[in-house]
C-alpha cells in the first residue's frame, strides 16, 4: 500500500521537524522567533551521534543533543534578551554558528559506527491494519513526541506557567506588573526550544539517517519555523504540519521504487512547494494568531 | 569552512611560487619526468572525505612507500580552475617531475602545466583529452562497472524476492553504468532478477537516504546497493531489515555483520606505482600511460576492485564469479553486446565491445531495471 508507506515515512521523517516545530513554538508563544532552530538541531545531531558513539547508549546521545541545541539557544537567547539584538539577524548568525562548528568538529564523526535506536513496535497496536505501521511501528523518540505534543498543548493553553508563557509573548509589560520576569520567561522559553530542536537533530542522526554528515538536517529547521506559523502557533497542528512535510518528502523515493516515473525535479521541490502553498492560503489569517509582542519582531521595533 | 581552508593554502602557495624566482630549466635533453626528487597530487576535496579524494591521497601514500627515495606533496581542496596550474607549478618548482592532477575537472590547468614544463609528465585522473595528446601528458582511470558487475552476479545468486534494490544519487552516466553493469551480472545468473532504482538527488543526504532504503525494502527488496558518497545510513537500513548488502567506495563489511555480500571499493596504489615506475624508466612517451588509458581486468591493475565476500556467499557463486572475471578478462566488458534498453531495443549489437567513450556517455537504463531516468 502506497499511501501507507507514505504516511509511514512522514511520520518517521517529520518527527526530527516535530520536535524542532515544537521547541520554536514555545520560544515564539513567549515573543522570542529563533531562526537558528536549525544550527540548533545541527549541534544536537552531532553531539548526540558523538556521545552515542562514544557511550555506546543512544539515550545518553539524546541527552547530549538536547544539551547542545539548549547551548546554542542559550547564545540567541543572550543575544537578543540581555544584548538587545535583533532577532532575525542573530538568529541566522547563530545558524552559521552552529553550522561551522559542527562542521568543524563533525569530520571525525563522518563515518563512525554508532548503535543506533531500533524500531520498537508496540505490541497489538502495530497490527492494527493501516494505523498500526503508520503510528506504532516506530523508535521510541517518534512515541515520546506522540506525548509531548499534547503535552506542551496543556502547559501552554491550561495551565498556570502556560499563561505566564503566554504572556510574555502579548504583554511583558502586564506580566512584569503581577511580578513576573519577562525576561526570565523568554530565556527559559528560547533554551528549552533549542533543547527540543536538538531533540529533533537527535532523532535525524541516531534514530533515522543513523548517521552524522556536514549539514544533514538541510533545511528542516527553517521549515519548522515555517510550520510554527503554519501551525497559528498551536502545538496540536504544528503535528499535521510536520508529517504533511514529511511525507512530502517520502513520496518520492516510494513512486519510484514502485518503478513510477515522475518529474523528479518537481518531486524534490514538492515539499517545499507544499510549505509555501500553506503559508499563502494560511498566511494572512493567522498573522492575526501571532503573539502580540512577536508582532513586534517584523515592524522591526525592538522588544522590550 | 573548506574554500576557507584551500584559500589560505592557496595564498601561502602562492607566495611560495612569488619568491622563488628561479626558473625551471626547460631544455633537458632527458625524457620527461626523470631525474626528479619528488612527485606531486593535487586533490579537489579533504583527504579524509571517506570517499574519492581520500581512495586517491591513500593511493599517494601507496607510492611513498613504494618509492622511499622520492618525496610525496600532497595538496587538498585545490580548486578546478587556474589555482590548480598555480598549485602545480609551485611543486614542479619545488623539484617533482611527475605531478598526479586527481579531480576530473583539473584537465585544463594540468595541460597548461604540461604544456609550460615539457620536462615534466602531468597524469591526469578520469577525464579524457580530445584530439592530439602531449608527449608528457596522459589521462587515466579505471573500469568501476567491472567490480560492480561481478557484485551484481553475488546480488543475483543471494536474492529470494528476485527483487534488487539500488539507491543513486544523480542520472549521470557513471551511475547509470554501475546500474546497469549490476543488473546485467544479476541477470546473468538469475534471469528474473530485476533492479529498482529510487535516486536521492544530492550525494549525502543521509534522511532522503534513509527514507529510499525503506522504500525500497518495503517493495520486498531484499539486496540493496547504491552509488552515494556517504555509505553508512542505506546500509545500516539494509542491515536492519535483514537484507543484503552490496558496498560502494570501501569495505563497510563491519556494518553489515551478517548481511554484507561484497562490492567495489578503490585501490589506486597499484596502478599509480607502475605509472610512476614507465616514467622514471624515461618510457613515458609513446607508451599506453601516454594516452587516455583506462584500465580494466582486460589490462589489469583496476584500481577499482571487489570487497571481500561476505559469510553467506557460497563456493558455487564464487565460481561464477571467478568465470566472468575470466570472461571479462578475454571480452574485455561487462558490456559485451547484446545489451537491450528497457524499451526493448538493442543498444550494443550482439559481440560488439562498446569503447569507452560510449559507455562514458550512457544515457540510459537495459533491461531489468524498474524506474525511469529523471527527465531534466
Amino acid at each position: 500500500m502506497i499511501f501507507v508507506d507514505v504516511l509511514a515515512g512522514g511520520v518517521r521523517g517529520g518527527t526530527a521537524i516535530l520536535y524542532a516545530a515544537l521547541g520554536e513554538t514555545l520560544a515564539e508563544r513567549a515573543g522570542v522567533i529563533n531562526l537558528g532552530t536549525e544550527g540548533s538541531m545541527l549541534t544536537g545531531a552531532l553531539a548526540a551521534y558523538a556521545v552515542t558513539a562514544g557511550t555506546g547508549d543512544p539515550w545518553a546521545g539524546v541527552l547530549a543533543g538536547a544539551c547542545a541545541g539548549a547551548l546554542l539557544a542559550a547564545v540567541h537567547a543572550f543575544t537578543v534578551l540581555s544584548r538587545g539584538a535583533n532577532q532575525l539577524a542573530t538568529g541566522l548568525v547563530v545558524l552559521f554558528l552552529g553550522a561551522g562548528l559542527t562542521s568543524m568538529f563533525g569530520a571525525a564523526y563522518v563515518g563512525r559506527a554508532i548503535s543506533p535506536f531500533q524500531p520498537y513496535p508496540i505490541p497489538g497496536l502495530s497490527r492494527i491494519p493501516w494505523a498500526g505501521p503508520i503510528l506504532f511501528d516506530h523508535d521510541p523518540l517518534v512515541y515520546a513526541s506522540y506525548l509531548l505534543a499534547p503535552a506542551l498543548w496543556w502547559l501552554l493553553f491550561r495551565s498556570r506557567w502556560g499563561l505566564v508563557v503566554r504572556s510574555a509573548g502579548e504583554r511583558p509589560a502586564v506580566l512584569a506588573t503581577y511580578g513576573h520576569s519577562p525576561l526570565l520567561v523568554r530565556y527559559l522559553a528560547v533554551v528549552g526550544g533549542g533543547l527540543l530542536a536538538g531533540i529533533g537533530g537527535a532523532h535525524l542522526s541516531t534514530a533515522y539517517a543513523n548517521a552524522w554528515f556536514e549539514n544533514m538536517t538541510a533545511g528542516r529547521g527553517f521549515i519548522a519555523v515555517a510550520l510554527v506559523i503554519f501551525a497559528a502557533w498551536h502545538p496540536l497542528r504544528a503535528v499535521g504540519g510536520a508529517y504533511l512535510f514529511g511525507a512530502a518528502l517520502a513520496l518520492s523515493p516510494a513512486l519510484q521504487a514502485r518503478g513510477y516515473g515522475f518529474n523528479q525535479f518537481a518531486l524534490d521541490a514538492l515539499p517545499y512547494l507544499v510549505t509555501i502553498a500553506a503559508l499563502i492560503v494560511l498566511g494572512r489569517r493567522q498573522t492575526g494568531a501571532a503573539p502580540e509582542d512577536l508582532s513586534r519582531v517584523f515592524q522591526l521595533t525592538p522588544t522590550r | 569552512m573548506k574554500r576557507l581552508v584551500a584559500v589560505t593554502a592557496c595564498a601561502v602557495l602562492l607566495t611560495a611560487c612569488a619568491t622563488n624566482t628561479t626558473s625551471s630549466s626547460k631544455t633537458s635533453e632527458s625524457a620527461p619526468g626523470t631525474g626528479g626528487t619528488k612527485i606531486g597530487f593535487i586533490f579537489v576535496g579533504p583527504k579524509d572525505d571517506y570517499g574519492y579524494n581520500q581512495a586517491a591521497y591513500e593511493g599517494s601514500q601507496a607510492v611513498a612507500k613504494a618509492y622511499p627515495d622520492l618525496e610525496v606533496l600532497t595538496a587538498e581542496n585545490v580548486p578546478e580552475d587556474d589555482n590548480a596550474a598555480r598549485v602545480m607549478e609551485g611543486m614542479v618548482r619545488k623539484g617533482a617531475k611527475i605531478i598526479f592532477a586527481t579531480s576530473y575537472g583539473h584537465r585544463d590547468p594540468a595541460l597548461k602545466v604540461a604544456a609550460a614544463n615539457p620536462d615534466v609528465v602531468v597524469l591526469q585522473q578520469g577525464n579524457i583529452v580530445d584530439g592530439p595528446m602531449p608527449p608528457n601528458f596522459g589521462t587515466y582511470f579505471g573500469t568501476v562497472y567491472e567490480p560492480v558487475y561481478l557484485a551484481g552476479i553475488v546480488a543475483g545468486k543471494a536474492t529470494r524476492s528476485n527483487k534488487l534494490g539500488y539507491v543513486y544519487a544523480f542520472p549521470i552516466s557513471q551511475t547509470l553504468d554501475n546500474i546497469n553493469a549490476f543488473q546485467l551480472g544479476a541477470a546473468s545468473v538469475n534471469p528474473a532478477a530485476k533492479t529498482y532504482v529510487v535516486n536521492t538527488s544530492n550525494w549525502c543526504d543521509p534522511a532522503k537516504q534513509a527514507e529510499a532504503a525503506k522504500s525500497l525494502l518495503s517493495q520486498g527488496v531484499d539486496v540493496i546497493s547504491q552509488h552515494q558518497d556517504c555509505t553508512a545510513t542505506v546500509i545500516r537500513a539494509t542491515e536492519a531489515a535483514g537484507a543484503y548488502t552490496v558496498g560502494y567506495h570501501a569495505d563497510a563489511s563491519p556494518l553489515a555483520p551478517k548481511g554484507w555480500l561484497t562490492g567495489s571499493e578503490w585501490d589506486w596504489g597499484p596502478l599509480y606505482t607502475k605509472m610512476i615506475q614507465t616514467v622514471v624508466a624515461g618510457q613515458f612517451t609513446g607508451s599506453p600511460y601516454n594516452a587516455n588509458f583506462r584500465v580494466g581486468l582486460k589490462t589489469g591493475d583496476n584500481p577499482f576492485v571487489q570487497s571481500p565476500y561476505g559469510p553467506t556467499v557460497d563456493g558455487a557463486t564464487k565460481k561464477l564469479v571467478d568465470d566472468a572475471k575470466a570472461r571479462i578478462s578475454k571480452d574485455g566488458s561487462p558490456f559485451l553486446g547484446p545489451v537491450v534498453d528497457q524499451a526493448g531495443t538493442v543498444r550494443v549489437p550482439a559481440g560488439t565491445v562498446p569503447d569507452y567513450k560510449t559507455i562514458e556517455s550512457i544515457d540510459y537504463f537495459v533491461g531489468g531495471v524498474v524506474g525511469k531516468i529523471p527527465a531534466s
